[in-house]
């Protein structure tokens, strides 16, 4: 059978693909965090993150300190946030999901066509001080870069799951994803909270906006990387930061995997489409998803 | 409506409804197939009429399926792909087959995909299904560039189609290819009129506006999305079988990619969902505002304004206006007409009745 040589060789492709999987739930988890609150699947976060990167370096090019360029940037996203609730989502107020949904897809053509006429079309290199190497930890070959991005992503599914459990503005967005009307009838205000998410949305995506930019050069090939969330909210439910996580995992490392040991016998390339006809799979057993509320119909 | 109802009795005699609609279509129909060969430039033809006619009846086959049915589809482009790859080995491999059976060919093959990829509508809704619709975009993408024998084992997936003969004629000129799309365009466009006015049309209605209520009064739910994903799925393969055989004559996959899918979404939005005009009116606007645009902005920016910037201008202008129709004019440019024509149809009346009667004396 296998000899030590293939199960490390194996070992490794499988922790690659679960580290290379937390990068598809950073992206993954911004999604959730507006459509929890607002029922709302949010094309546009890709170009989002595209914005957020192409701001950053620009910044950062410009000689401003990283902290700075980070400070600065994180305060554009808010803003963008408050844009788009005031001039996209409060006239859609009450129309069905899918005509917002349709909406984000204009709204991710708007900031990706913005973003690259602000600051130009050609790739920019990023740099975060951290090393792409590879060291050995056990025996197995794990890229250190993947590492800290791991670190990261659990980082910020811990604060989020703090800031939603313990900070009044945590539990009011609970409230308002749990029922909107309640949550108006209670006095929150629903035009405020959707600005906050979506800053907090951008926030995410300013964060993994980075680490992909690092990974991949600042480019607009960033704000394609949706494609590659969207396989992993399928499988852990649009409104599950847990599922974004899970779901990065799974379709991570079944990713890698397939491209080792499937790839080679159908000419490779296949990762532009597996993940997911894996979601699909999943979908057809559970259609919320792993971790998605289950839909309840009323007629 | 109660504008309406308002009007003089002449406004409604001026405009009954089922033979305005008649008239129009006729008008129009007189007009494409009579004024354009005679007065039209070669370059109207080629570069405006054939892709407005080939994405026209894409868009026309995605309303049936997102408008009419209500299953959001990001994969439109995927079956365009289907259609062009599939007429075009048709056509290489059983050469004796007239044109228009290897295009009917073409469609069936692409509404077999789309039964396959609409499988997952049976347990999926909503956004759920959205998303696996992408999952045809980029399978499709992938199956035609990977297997040379889709695209006859040409290295980089692209297929140069054949010149356009039907039945010994040749219809190799920008007017004889614009005649064919127009005819083929024409009767598919009837034909799914006919349908969305057929009890399958009204079970299309039944299961957008509440699946359980559908349910409930009997209507087939299963069969009636997969037969939606079937019918739509032709008519846009058909389309790309035209925008490979009369348009662009020589295509690859690549052309077929989540932007061209988005393209056609954004056509029955701006258009209108769930008519068939809406269809023709958005392809019309999404082929003609580019090159307005690149008109204007040359115009106005002169040397600054290059193809880089144009392309980004375009992507913002596009997805602005996008946001704005399902704000301002969820039904579309169809819905905007028929305001102004009715408002025009009013005024009319109004100068028509305060001249007609005899001068007060």
């Amino acid at each position: 059978m296998m000899d030590g040589y293939e199960v490390l060789f194996f070992f490794e492709v499988l922790v690659g693909g679960l580290l290379a999987g937390l990068m598809y739930s950073l992206v993954a988890i911004g999604f959730v965090l507006i459509y929890k609150t607002s029922g709302v699947l949010n094309f546009a976060q890709g170009a989002m993150l595209l914005f957020a990167a192409l701001t950053f370096v620009s910044l950062v090019n410009y000689g401003a300190p990283f902290l700075l360029a980070f400070a600065a940037t994180f305060a554009i996203m808010i803003g963008l946030g408050f844009a788009i609730e005031r001039t996209v989502l409060r006239p859609l107020v009450n129309r069905p999901p899918i005509t917002l949904f349709m909406a984000t897809l204009g709204l991710a053509y708007v900031i990706e066509g913005a973003a690259q006429l602000l600051w130009g079309t050609q790739v920019r290199r990023l740099d975060l001080g951290i090393s792409d190497k590879p060291m050995e930890i056990a025996g197995l070959l794990i890229s250190s870069f993947d590492l800290v991005a791991a670190a990261v992503a659990f980082g910020l599914v811990a604060a989020l799951g703090a800031f939603f459990t313990r900070t009044r503005i945590g539990l009011a967005f609970r409230a308002v994803a749990d029922d909107q009307f309640a949550a108006l009838a209670v006095g929150l205000r629903l035009p405020r909270i959707w600005a906050t998410v979506w800053a907090a949305a951008g926030f995410v995506a300013l964060v993994a906006g980075l680490l992909w930019g690092a990974r991949l050069g600042v480019q607009f090939s960033l704000s394609i990387i949706v494609l590659k969330a969207l396989p992993v909210l399928l499988l852990g439910g649009f409104d599950s930061i847990l599922g974004a996580v899970v779901g990065g995992l799974i379709i991570g490392a079944s990713e890698k995997l397939a491209e080792v040991y499937l790839g080679p016998y159908v000419g490779g390339g296949i990762e532009s489409w597996f993940a997911y006809v894996v979601a699909l799979l999943f979908l057809l057993a559970r259609p919320s998803g792993l971790f998605g509320q289950k839909i309840v119909e009323r007629v | 409506m109660t504008t309406i109802l308002a009007l003089p009795e002449t406004s409604r005699r001026i405009l009954p409804r089922p033979s305005a609609a008649l008239i129009w279509s006729a008008l129009v129909l007189a007009v494409a197939y009579v004024a354009v060969p005679l007065f039209a430039s070669r370059y109207v033809i080629e570069a405006l009429l054939l892709p407005f006619l080939a994405l026209s009846l894409a868009a026309v086959g995605l309303n049936l399926l997102t408008g009419y049915a209500g299953q959001l589809s990001l994969g439109s482009a995927a079956f365009m792909a289907v259609g062009a790859f599939a007429a075009y080995n048709f056509n290489l491999r059983l050469g004796f087959l007239p044109l228009p059976v290897s295009f009917v060919l073409a469609g069936l093959t692409a509404a077999l995909v789309g039964v396959v990829f609409g499988l997952p509508s049976l347990r999926l809704r909503g956004f759920y299904l959205a998303v696996s619709t992408l999952a045809a975009q980029f399978f499709v993408q992938w199956a035609l560039s990977k297997f040379g024998w889709f695209s006859n084992n040409n290295p980089s997936g692209v297929i140069s189609v054949p010149k356009l003969q039907l039945a010994g004629f040749s219809l190799d000129t920008p007017t004889g290819r614009y005649l064919f799309s127009l005819t083929i365009v024409t009767l598919l466009s009837f034909f799914v009129w006919r349908l969305t006015r057929s009890a399958s049309g009204r079970a299309f209605l039944a299961v957008r506006d509440g699946e359980t209520a559908a349910k409930a009064i009997g209507v087939p739910v299963p069969q009636t999305k997969l037969l939606a994903f079937a019918v739509s799925s032709f008519v846009i393969g058909v389309a790309g079988a035209l925008w490979a055989f009369t348009y662009l004559r020589t295509v690859e996959p690549a052309g077929f990619n989540l932007d061209r899918s988005f393209q056609i979404l954004f056509m029955i939005i701006i258009g209108g969902l769930a008519t068939i005009r809406g269809a023709f009116l958005g392809a019309a606007f999404i082929v003609v505002f580019p090159l307005l645009l690149a008109r204007a902005g040359a115009f106005l920016l002169g040397g600054i304004f290059d193809s880089g910037v144009l392309d980004m201008t375009q992507r913002i202008v596009i997805g602005a206006l996008v946001i704005l129709f399902l704000i301002a004019e969820p039904k579309g440019l169809a819905a905007l007409f028929d305001r102004i024509g009715a408002r025009l149809s009013a005024t009319a009346a109004r100068l028509i009745g305060s001249s007609s009667p005899s001068p007060r004396s």
